[in-house]
């Protein structure tokens, strides 16, 4: 299975149309999904859903969005991600871009931090995409 | 309080598709206040009559083990108002279910003529609230039979469909 960038992107791009009620034109690579697209939490469900289908892929829970990592203690201190979660989320997602939460890692924040490019980077490491 | 939007099912293939049917009549009470005069089915309660429906068909093929909630309507399309004495046709597909949710898609009809298009997503509630029934197991039994579930459904193999162990001996 392959795909372009561009056909990833086009795709992840049909998909939020169709599970945010967004414009296609809103859906920018920089567009952050909370932030900008009013994405909720029960959402990024919808979302799993649709590139699932789009790409003929798996999604298992977690993967897209660690959450256990922010709700273990041991990754937690005062509602702000400890340097050692901050670590095990980069690893746990190598598409995303985690430089700007990482200066004020406040758990509440994390939700917001997920942009359309770093959603098309997770669907090109399942893919295999060029 | 009773909150059935359907009245029977008349198909029920378990995990695949389940049709249901309403009546809308003159002797329910919502359809005097919308609105006075001009008795219209609210299709806010077409949508309930379709994830009722959708609803159980997700439900069901879990065993009605997972707590199935009605998450999102992701699509909504009206093409008209049904009005007393109609008989409207609710039809829902399961598109995808996991162990996460369930995507439904389905329509409404009134004899040949479409009224509704709807795609549903259900959530399964998740491990924070495991071995806890949403609906007193006895209950939903009943509910379940009332609305002709055992009468009229198949399993997968195209068997006469049976009460899931679990929900049984909780009963």
């Amino acid at each position: 299975m392959s795909a372009t960038k561009e056909e990833v992107f086009s795709k992840v791009q049909a998909a939020l149309v169709d599970a945010l009620g967004v414009d296609e034109e809103e859906v920018t690579p920089e567009a952050r999904l909370v932030g900008d697209l009013g994405a909720e939490s029960i959402d990024f469900l919808d979302i799993v859903f649709r590139l699932e289908k789009a790409f003929d892929i798996k999604i298992p829970r977690g993967e897209l969005f660690p959450e256990d990592i922010l709700n273990n203690a041991q990754y937690v201190e005062n509602g702000r991600v400890t340097d050692e979660g901050l670590e095990q989320l980069q690893s746990r997602m190598p598409f995303a871009d985690l430089s700007a939460f990482s200066e004020n890692p406040v758990v509440q924040d994390f939700g917001n931090l997920l942009t359309v490019r770093d959603m098309c980077r997770y669907v090109e490491s399942k893919v295999g995409a060029a | 309080m009773r909150w059935f939007w359907i009245d029977r099912f008349i198909e029920f293939e378990s995990g695949r598709r389940a049709t249901a049917v309403k009546n809308v009549s003159l002797s329910e009470d919502h359809l005097h206040d919308h609105f006075p005069g001009a008795p219209l089915m609210p299709n806010a309660l077409v949508i309930e009559g379709l994830a009722q429906t959708g609803g159980l068909l997700a439900a069901e093929h879990g065993g009605f083990v997972e707590r199935v909630v009605l998450a999102k309507v992701a699509k909504a399309r009206f093409h008209f108002s049904a009005t007393p004495g109609d008989t409207l046709t609710y039809r829902t597909t399961i598109e995808d279910i996991n162990a996460s949710g369930a995507v439904v898609s389905g329509t409404s009809s009134v004899g040949e003529r479409l009224q509704a298009e709807v795609q549903l997503f259900f959530a399964h509630l998740g491990e924070d609230v495991a071995g806890k029934w949403l609906f007193d197991p006895a209950s939903l039994l009943a509910m379940v039979q009332l609305l002709g579930v055992y009468d009229v459904g198949r399993d997968a193999e195209g068997n006469p469909l049976k009460v899931p162990e679990e929900l049984a001996s909780n009963s």
